[in-house]
């Protein structure tokens, strides 16, 4: 089913290399999960869960695309200003009287679109996507501000906001769409060649392009990936938001990074899942939640989710060194 | 016991576990002061283990080792050289991005209250790689050099300490043989100077050349001690391999193609400035035509043009159609398969499984609607392991775990399940153990047997020499003379590699 060094084989293997791989990190949200229900009663609860699944919706979406990019063994920080982007494209087009529909293709279109801006100038140019992304990060958080000056754009359409609002079979729309998004992604990495070649190619890209691997389409077509996804966080993130905001998704490629990491990604490239990255985000929303809930000040909760992420990583890696 | 005076190390009953993993079970060593000793074992016989217990990598988990008549058991890297242990690296333990003076004298530079001093840095370096004779500059990036020239600094790193005992760790393995003889002239002196030298290696021709000890490992375990006077490289072989082998290079399946037969690959002027000039030749089904030159001839390059990696210009004709190849997928497409030179960089995904390994360069094959074919997959990787007789757990094996030899296979593996037509064998057996590599001899001559058409580069003259039924030999990027098995000689082939005819 998965697809790194070591995939589960059938039957009672497939069991113990899920454990192998993923349990590490499982143990940490399960972890997490009896210290805040001991620490506080309400966090036990259907409505809570629901609840932060829909927290971490935009994160978790963000991360699939991230994990793409990072399982390249490169990164996409523009992601949190693409978020941005996408609102306001489509709040924008929401303005101008087109419809629901014109609105999220467009918005869908403009996230590829700086994906494919991201992507042309790392493989064409031969320039790191650290110093891309950290420059359109910026250029694109600029971007956002150029039809408001500044201000938040309210202009909603009905349908926009039941997205975030609406539930579908008792289940809001929104973890409908996670939900759907991590079966796409989970299924392109692992059941298609082009997942495989992402994987060859970050594992070893010279190697790839001896094999007859086009890297660099590869290359493009993964960071259109990345700002496919961040648009579509966008598109949530506002439809919750009920506007598009100029600092929307500010420091979110942060949380997309720790979710990746958390869930396995090797940072130099060709290791990691889909499964891992879902797990990763799920930290991160308990987290953000439980420590809500005890009313933990802000700082302290910045503090703890850097700390958490160390120690998990840390396990994580010993873990795997020990099983050589 | 006067018998002792001049032994300078001493191992006894040293073994090293990793949890329930045996690394090396039982091994004794006696060096001596002026005295070239070469330990000789297939890769995964334990050398590694030693070479670090030796460098104070790892400790041993039980045994003896005693150095210059104390014991001798190195925690630390520092601590070994502190002892008088110098170390030439096999792989490349340099930093790219600095300069060759940086690297010799790394953790050691000159300077005064942090600061290095550049100058007394310079003047140090240049002086150890001129008493070394080395064609090095030693302002030069490492990252700028040749493969070659890398190992001679990695030479001059290692001598850099001084040392009671020198280790050489597979030294040649990326040397042509005039950088070979230059590093030969080294041991040659240090010898004279009455230091003891340990030598890896799996070349027969350089050990027989160099050594006065001998001593054989096996899994793990020693197996003897002999001195060159007394043995054969058949019988040294034999202790290796823990089995008599018939013959180094086994002979060809069935009679050589027919001259007459129209060639599947034709190549005409073939030029890329700066690295090949006029490159021509004609190959047919079932013919092994081997490349041979000194590094640097423009062999490699060629094959890279050849395979759509490089841009040239010239006629390359397959099947007597002219083709224009420009990138690998092309070639692929093209039936052309590429074991290239280095498995490491070019050839393998090292963490990923062997399955994928071995699919990578056919995913075409296994691709359905852009889904993969996972069965299809797999049932071709246990073909190949199968095939290839690769000595793994699983196909789910992470590559970056097997030997050298077997890793080799497995890049082999990989081309042969592209079903190639014409398949380039870069330096097949580069780093592969000796039993290893007979194996890949008879995989070559049973796919030339099967009509596969081979371009064999190789700078062991020998297995060019043991495999080729034509050989084309370069220099300084020109082809200098092409000519039936039969007709050379090694000095004939020699000649013409070197320029001298």
């Amino acid at each position: 089913m998965t697809d790194t060094a070591q995939p589960p084989q059938a039957g009672h293997s497939y069991l113990k290399s899920l454990i192998r791989q993923y349990g590490g990190i499982f143990l940490s949200l399960v972890v997490l999960c009896v210290v805040f229900s001991l620490t506080n009663d309400r966090f036990l609860s259907v409505a809570n869960f629901t609840n932060i699944l829909q927290q971490v919706a935009v994160i978790a979406i963000t991360a699939f695309g991230m994990t793409w990019v990072i399982l390249l063994g490169e990164i996409d920080l523009s992601v949190g200003s693409i978020i941005a982007v996408a609102g306001m494209v489509g709040a924008q087009v929401i303005g101008l009287g087109w419809g629901f529909a014109p609105a999220l293709t467009l918005t869908l279109a403009a996230g590829a679109l700086l994906g494919l801006f991201n992507g042309v100038l790392t493989a064409k140019l031969l320039l790191p996507s650290f110093i891309v992304t950290v420059a359109t990060m910026s250029i694109y958080r600029g971007l956002v501000s150029l039809p408001t000056g500044g201000a938040p754009e309210m202009n909603m359409d009905p349908t926009w906001i039941a997205i975030g609002a609406n539930s579908f079979l008792g289940v809001p729309i929104i973890i409908w769409i996670v939900a759907v998004l991590f079966v796409v992604n989970h299924v392109l990495l692992a059941h298609t060649t082009f997942g495989r070649k992402t994987y060859l190619t970050g594992g070893n890209r010279e190697a790839a392009l001896y094999s007859g691997i086009n890297v660099n389409a590869i290359k493009i077509k993964i960071f259109m990936i990345s700002g496919l996804m961040a648009a579509i966080s966008g598109i949530l993130l506002s439809s919750r938001l009920y506007s598009a905001q100029t600092n929307a998704g500010l420091s979110y490629e942060l949380d997309a990074i720790a979710a990746a990491v958390l869930g396995g990604t090797s940072l130099s490239g060709g290791v990691g899942t889909m499964v891992g990255t879902l797990i990763g985000a799920l930290i991160i929303g308990v987290l953000n939640n439980g420590m809500n809930m005890l009313s933990v000040p802000y700082f302290y909760q910045l503090i703890v989710k850097g700390l958490v992420i160390l120690v998990a990583v840390y396990l994580d890696v010993r873990s795997k060194q020990r099983q050589g | 016991m006067a018998e002792n005076d001049d032994v300078i190390l001493h191992l006894t009953g040293v073994r090293k576990t990793f949890g329930p993993i045996v690394a090396l079970k039982n091994m004794n060593l006696t060096v001596r002061a002026g005295r070239v000793h070469t330990i000789l074992g297939e890769n995964g016989a334990g050398k590694s283990t030693l070479m670090k217990i030796l460098a104070g990598v790892q400790l041993p988990t039980e045994g003896e080792i005693r150095l210059g008549g104390e014991d001798y058991y190195p925690r630390t890297p520092q601590e070994a050289a502190a002892r008088g242990l110098a170390i030439v690296f096999q792989e490349l333990s340099l930093c790219n991005n600095l300069s060759v003076a940086a690297n010799i004298l790394a953790t050691r530079e000159p300077s005064r209250m942090g600061f290095i001093s550049e100058r007394k840095l310079l003047a140090r370096a240049r002086a150890l790689i001129e008493e070394l004779g080395l064609p090095v500059d030693v302002n030069a990036r490492v990252a700028d050099l040749s493969i070659a020239q890398r190992q001679l600094v990695e030479i001059a790193k290692g001598l850099s300490h001084d040392g009671r005992v020198v280790i050489f760790d597979e030294p040649t393995s990326s040397l042509s043989d005039s950088e070979a003889e230059i590093l030969f002239d080294i041991i040659g002196r240090l010898k004279a100077q009455g230091k003891a030298i340990i030598y890896i290696s799996h070349r027969m021709e350089e050990i027989m050349r160099l050594s006065d000890d001998i001593t054989v490992v096996r899994d793990g375990e020693y197996v003897t001690t002999v001195k060159k006077e007394e043995t054969t490289i058949e019988e040294l072989i034999a202790l290796m391999v823990g089995r008599r082998m018939e013959e180094i290079y086994p002979p060809r399946l069935g009679p050589a193609p027919d001259p007459a037969m129209p060639p599947v690959l034709k190549v005409e002027g073939l030029t890329r400035p700066g690295a090949f000039r006029d490159a021509s030749f004609e190959l047919r089904p079932g013919e092994i035509l081997g490349f041979f030159g000194l590094i640097g001839a423009g062999r490699s390059e060629v094959m890279g043009a050849l395979f759509g990696m490089l841009a040239a210009e010239g006629r390359v004709e397959i099947d007597g159609k002219p083709v224009t190849i420009r990138s690998a997928a092309e070639a692929i497409a093209h039936g052309i398969g590429f074991v290239t030179e280095n498995r490491k960089e070019q050839g393998l995904v090292l963490l990923h499984s062997l399955r994928q390994n071995i699919s990578m360069a056919a995913l075409p094959r296994y691709s359905a609607k852009g889904f993969l074919r996972a069965r299809a997959e797999r049932e071709t990787a246990h073909a190949e392991v199968d095939r290839l007789a690769i000595r793994t757990g699983s196909i789910e094996t992470v590559t970056g775990t097997l030997s050298g030899g077997n890793q080799q296979k497995v890049v082999l593996a990989k081309w042969l399940a592209t079903k190639p037509r014409i398949l380039i064998l870069d330096e097949p057996t580069r780093g592969v153990d000796v039993g290893a590599k007979f194996e890949i001899y008879r995989i070559i001559r049973q796919l030339a047997a099967e009509g596969t058409a081979i371009l064999l580069v190789s700078s062991e003259l020998p297995e060019v020499l043991g495999l080729s039924d034509r050989v084309v030999i370069m220099s300084e990027g020109r082809m200098r003379e092409a000519a039936a098995r039969d007709t050379l000689t090694p000095e004939r082939v020699m000649t013409f590699a070197t320029g001298q005819f």
